[in-house]
């Protein structure tokens, strides 16, 4: 067997790693373990297993795509609380409401197995739901005047400019 | 009234026995989960977080805005000691995960024991109404009185799209979980349970035994609560659990009443030999009081004990778990003394009935 680190000298140095029945194998020779800084077992600064394990754990023989969406994944982070997508999916609790935001994209699969559904259709909070409300019916307005707008009729674009004034008022007030 | 006194009386109102449908459906409960918007979940909040948010909600009943709702009392948890806590636990009044992991924790608790709004458990804030008898809809109302309260005070993490956000994805959207409690002795007895249970599963709805989550069901008690929090309105998700709800107690009438014309003899042999063990063991566990007490329950319901109350099934089982027998006793114990305290209890309990002339 050849090391798998250079290609040249015979492999001396094997590991099987053996996770859920899927057998791992990594094969270098001493020469490349040396290189590493490491050095073999018995030897001064013995070289550790730890090091060759953590080394195997990055080590992907496939080099598979599989792997590059793990990463990205790992990368997936909630700027708020600081939780990532992966401690989230092994926690499968959320930390903080803006983990909702930050992990959206990856949140409706999700929610659609366990619910069956994305949306929510129940109840609204009295407060700061009328304020949802007003939002919605301001995008709305905003963009009928701007059809009056490009069809020049000003005096309805008037009309709504001042209406949208008045629940931009109620928002205040809230 | 004083903080001791939750964890002493072992009657709530929902033990009582009565309200609707009450020889089959022990009780009805709402819960809803909310949070408050800018601060992190328990799980990942810092213990100063944790208690600001304790703070700002026990403000809510402190200056008196829970008043036209009723009388209510605020609990902080580590003020409790664990036996304290277990007890609160076995009566449903706090989560198992509030009474042991939780920092910051707290409770307030109405009077009559019938709301517990807990702090710091798995989300800032869980409303739960739990009303004795098939009253699921009346939980409903109550407990969505008592959120508008909080909402009023306090800002929720809301979002358009996702509803009330909450910890764990399974509940997000409305936030509620609507359970009823139900005794179904004839439907386990004539083997049909699994049959029902399964479609029950079904239609969205899940099953679980009488202390929640995992436990299995005791007694022939069992727990069946909604699933989905997200795109069903909080009146379909209660509508659809009460349908349910409803059916299963049409089969366990019919099964009661099968059991009854055909094989009359056995049940009230089973009865009388249950009642007979009760009321003279030295010695008894848990699951098998559990057992004795459901066919007790059953021969009451059925007009064969005519001696003893349907209030003395629902009590007995509370008041014969390990937190509430130590208490009781005021000594810690052991397994083997715990039954045999379980089974003294129990004797006293059936005489005291029969001294007092029964229901």
């Amino acid at each position: 067997m050849i090391c798998q680190e250079c290609g040249n000298r015979p492999a001396t140095l094997h590991f099987t790693k053996i996770v859920n029945g899927e057998k791992t194998e990594f094969h270098i020779c001493e020469a490349c373990a040396r290189e590493r800084g490491d050095s073999i077992p018995g030897a001064v600064n013995g070289f550790s297993i730890h090091n060759l394990l953590s080394g195997l754990l990055d080590f992907d023989p496939s080099g598979s795509a599989s792997s590059a969406s793990l990463k990205q994944q790992q990368a997936l982070r909630c700027e708020e609380c600081g939780l990532t997508y992966t401690q989230f999916s092994k926690l499968g609790r959320f930390g903080c409401s803006s983990c909702y935001r930050h992990f959206a994209d990856r949140l409706d699969p999700l929610l659609k197995r366990v619910h069956g559904n994305t949306v929510h259709s129940g109840k609204i909070p009295r407060r700061t739901g009328s304020q949802i409300q007003y939002k919605r019916e301001i995008e709305q307005l905003r963009g009928e005047m701007q059809g009056h707008i490009e069809r020049e009729e000003f005096e309805s674009a008037a009309e709504l400019r001042d209406r949208i004034r008045e629940l931009e008022r109620k928002i205040v007030d809230l | 009234m004083t903080k001791r006194r939750f964890s002493q009386q072992a009657v709530s109102d929902w033990m009582k026995g009565d309200g609707p449908e009450s020889d089959i459906v022990i009780s009805s409960r709402i819960r809803i989960a909310r949070n408050l918007s800018h601060k992190p979940f328990p799980m990942l909040a810092t213990n100063d977080q944790l208690v600001e948010v304790m703070e700002q909600l026990t403000e809510v009943e402190n200056s008196g805005k829970l008043k036209p709702i009723g009388k209510f009392e605020t609990i902080v948890l580590s003020e409790l000691n664990e036996l304290e806590r277990r007890v609160l636990v076995e009566k449903h009044l706090i989560s198992p995960n509030l009474a042991n992991e939780s920092r910051g924790g707290a409770v307030i608790l109405s009077d009559n024991e019938s709301v517990s709004i807990m702090i710091n458990e798995e989300d800032h804030l869980r409303i739960q109404c739990l009303y004795p008898g098939f009253q699921i809809k009346e939980a409903w109302t109550h407990a969505n009185r008592i959120d508008d309260v909080f909402e009023d005070e306090t800002d929720y993490a809301f979002d358009e799209k996702k509803g009330y956000l909450t910890s764990c994805p399974t509940n997000v959207g409305t936030g509620i979980r609507a359970s009823v409690m139900m005794h179904l002795p004839a439907l386990v007895l004539t083997q049909q349970i699994n049959r029902i249970l399964s479609a029950v599963t079904q239609v969205g709805l899940a099953v679980r035994g009488l202390y929640g989550e995992g436990s299995e069901a005791l007694g022939n008690l069992f727990q069946i609560s909604n699933q989905i929090t997200l795109g069903q309105s909080e009146t379909e998700i209660i509508d659809n659990l009460h349908g349910v709800a409803k059916q299963i107690i049409e089969h366990e009438k019919a099964a009661r009443s099968r059991l009854m014309s055909e094989s009359r003899l056995r049940i009230e042999d089973r009865v009388k030999r249950s009642y007979g063990i009760l009321s003279y063991a030295a010695v008894i566990d848990s699951k098998e009081s559990a057992q004795r007490l459901s066919d007790v329950r059953l021969g009451v319901d059925l007009g064969l004990l005519d001696d003893v109350s349907p209030q003395i099934m629902n009590e007995l089982i509370v008041m014969t778990q390990p937190g509430f027998l130590q208490q009781a006793f005021n000594e810690k114990m052991s397994a083997e003394q715990r039954d045999y305290r379980r089974a003294e209890l129990i004797r006293k309990q059936l005489r005291s009935q029969t001294e007092h002339g029964g229901a």
